[in-house]
């Protein structure tokens, strides 16, 4: 099936000489999630921006939806909802008319049910007539959601959702995202939080300096790149490390309660049965053990580290 | 052609009119009976006629196109910059409508809320003044083609602008001094020559003189001449405005 998204070698350079985007390339499936991570000024507004309209890319090409975003603007900006980092909201508008504003302003004819749908599913309905100004940080973010999805689009880009919002709201987002998902909607999120790309995305996209770093499943990355780390808990505490254990490398905690072994869950062996058999075989009594995967951040800070390093 | 964009911009503008009705509305009342009181009979007690016309039905053009043009000026150009300003021209940008549907709504509806202005004033006017008008559709048809070059002028402003002291610059220091020398209270014959010849390169005299003659059938300057400034005045707006869009000039980085 042809990716829903389909950017070649796009390219921004804004005058002065910043290139933003060095040619990105990245193909989106329907229906799929999308986490588009990067630290601050890698290019991620700037990607959304420029497959949406708002700033037009100096190079390569882009599809939506089969349709070329500059010869067919029409087509493939009909297909895509944006929902923008900054509120960005007529204060004085209500809420029904905002959404109804957005939904004739892409080309759909009034369609009140569907309106009411897609704001009941916000938990805006109670508000639909509330003006944008009265309403809490986190309702103006609904209703930004509300007016990208007003006329059905099969794309969502969501640039940083849940920037500056706080952990209940963000949950909350999530859900949404979550229920979006399920009706069919293809969702881009840009985000900083690797929290929030770890929670919700199929696949992620890491973009420093306008580059793309890489693009995979994010369980894939978490089990190619990822790390375990095994921590040992121990009955009696020790003064140093056992002898005959050093090819593990393990580090003993400081008030000698605990051993940490760290190994890579790709090895064919992990050698934790030895290091346990080893261990015992010296007299050392375990207590608890405990397993952690290394978390997408990390992981995250290894590429960004590894590229500005290159 | 996005007809249902044109339609929802145009509404959503005209919103923000409806939520102001009734200062729209008072605010041009008071001033008109300001102006007579003040012209009509303070000062147009001791003048006169002016070209046969009574001094207080004499300003009545003047004043319809003075508040048209600053209106039409004033409502597309906040129209415009209001939704740069508070960051909501993302969505004008990534909705799928061209440089054509988004000037119609705005100007358009820019447009209706001078035109609307202008009819009340007219109507107060005929209060304090007997109005006869000569060329009722020669006076529609200018008033129309003024409403709508200085609300596509006042769109140019407000993508021009970038901050509010800009937005009210150019209608301070350039409209109102054009529109106050351009014979909206006095007619250019009663200027010495000198300023006759200066005033002549006031764009601004051709439309008043222009609707003028519409009312009263007499004209400072030769009607042809006056349609002419005006639909050169409108194209050259629409050129700037296509240029603008074009080129993304201060909306599209």
């Amino acid at each position: 099936m042809a990716p829903i998204v389909d950017v070649r070698d796009l390219r921004k350079t804004f005058e002065g000489g910043f290139e933003a985007l060095k040619g990105v390339s990245l193909q989106i499936e329907e229906g799929e999630i999308l986490a588009l991570l990067g630290p601050n000024g890698a290019g991620k507004t700037t990607l959304i921006s420029a497959l949406c309209g708002i700033t037009t890319p100096t190079g390569g090409s882009a599809r939506v939806g089969g349709h070329d975003i500059i010869a067919d603007y029409r087509a493939a900006r009909q297909m895509i909802g944006l929902v923008p980092q900054e509120i960005a909201l007529e204060p004085f508008e209500k809420v029904i008319n905002a959404v109804r504003f957005s939904r004739g302003l892409f080309g759909k004819p009034r369609d009140d049910a569907f309106l009411e749908k897609t704001l009941r599913q916000l938990s805006l309905w109670d508000k639909r007539d509330a003006k944008i100004m009265e309403l809490s940080g986190g309702m103006k973010r609904r209703v930004l959601i509300a007016k990208a999805l007003c006329h059905e689009p099969r794309v969502l880009f969501l640039d940083e959702p849940t920037a500056g919002v706080d952990v209940e709201l963000r949950r909350d987002m999530w859900q949404v995202v979550a229920a979006l998902k399920e009706s069919g909607v293809t969702i881009i999120l840009t985000t900083h939080y690797i929290e929030e790309a770890e929670a919700i995305a199929d696949r992620v996209a890491v973009i420093n300096k306008g580059e793309i770093l890489l693009v995979e499943e994010k369980s894939e990355l978490m089990t190619r790149m990822g790390r375990k780390s095994l921590r040992i808990e121990l009955t009696e505490p020790l003064k140093a490390v056992p002898e005959g254990v050093e090819e593990y490398h393990l580090e003993l905690a400081p008030d000698g309660r605990a051993l940490t072994y760290t190994y890579d869950t790709n090895a064919e062996r992990t050698g934790i049965t030895r290091l346990l058999q080893k261990l015992s075989e010296r007299g050392v009594a375990l207590r608890d053990l405990q397993t952690k995967q290394s978390s997408l951040e990390e992981i995250f800070v290894s590429l960004v580290k590894e590229e500005d390093a290159a | 052609m996005n007809l249902t964009a044109v339609r929802a911009i145009y509404t959503f503008e005209m919103a923000r009119f409806f939520r102001t009705l009734l200062q729209s509305f008072i605010s041009p009342v008071i001033s008109t009976s300001l102006y007579f009181v003040v012209f009509g009979a303070a000062i147009g007690s001791r003048i006169d006629q002016v070209e046969g016309v009574s001094y207080g039905a004499f300003i009545v053009p003047g004043l319809i196109m003075l508040t048209v043009m600053t209106q039409g000026i004033s409502n597309a150009s906040f129209g415009i910059y209001f939704p740069k300003f508070i960051g909501t021209i993302f969505e004008l940008l990534s909705a799928p409508v061209n440089f054509l549907e988004i000037v119609l709504g705005y100007v358009g509806a820019a447009a209706t809320k001078a035109l609307f202005i202008g009819i009340v004033i007219l109507g107060t006017s005929a209060f304090f003044v007997d109005l006869n008008i000569q060329h009722p559709l020669a006076m529609v048809a200018f008033l129309l083609l003024t409403c709508v070059s200085f609300a596509l002028f006042g769109f140019i402003i407000g993508i021009w602008a970038k901050n509010f002291e800009q937005l009210q610059l150019i209608p301070l220091l350039i409209i109102t001094p054009l529109v106050f020398l351009g014979g909206s209270f006095y007619s250019i014959s009663m200027l010495p020559p000198v300023w006759q010849t200066i005033t002549m390169f006031n764009p601004v005299v051709y439309l008043i003189s222009g609707f003028r003659w519409s009312f009263f059938g007499q004209a400072d300057v030769a009607i042809g001449f006056s349609l002419f400034a005006i639909g050169l005045f409108t194209a050259i707006c629409i050129g700037i405005i296509w240029l603008i869009f074009k080129t993304g000039w201060r909306i599209r980085s």
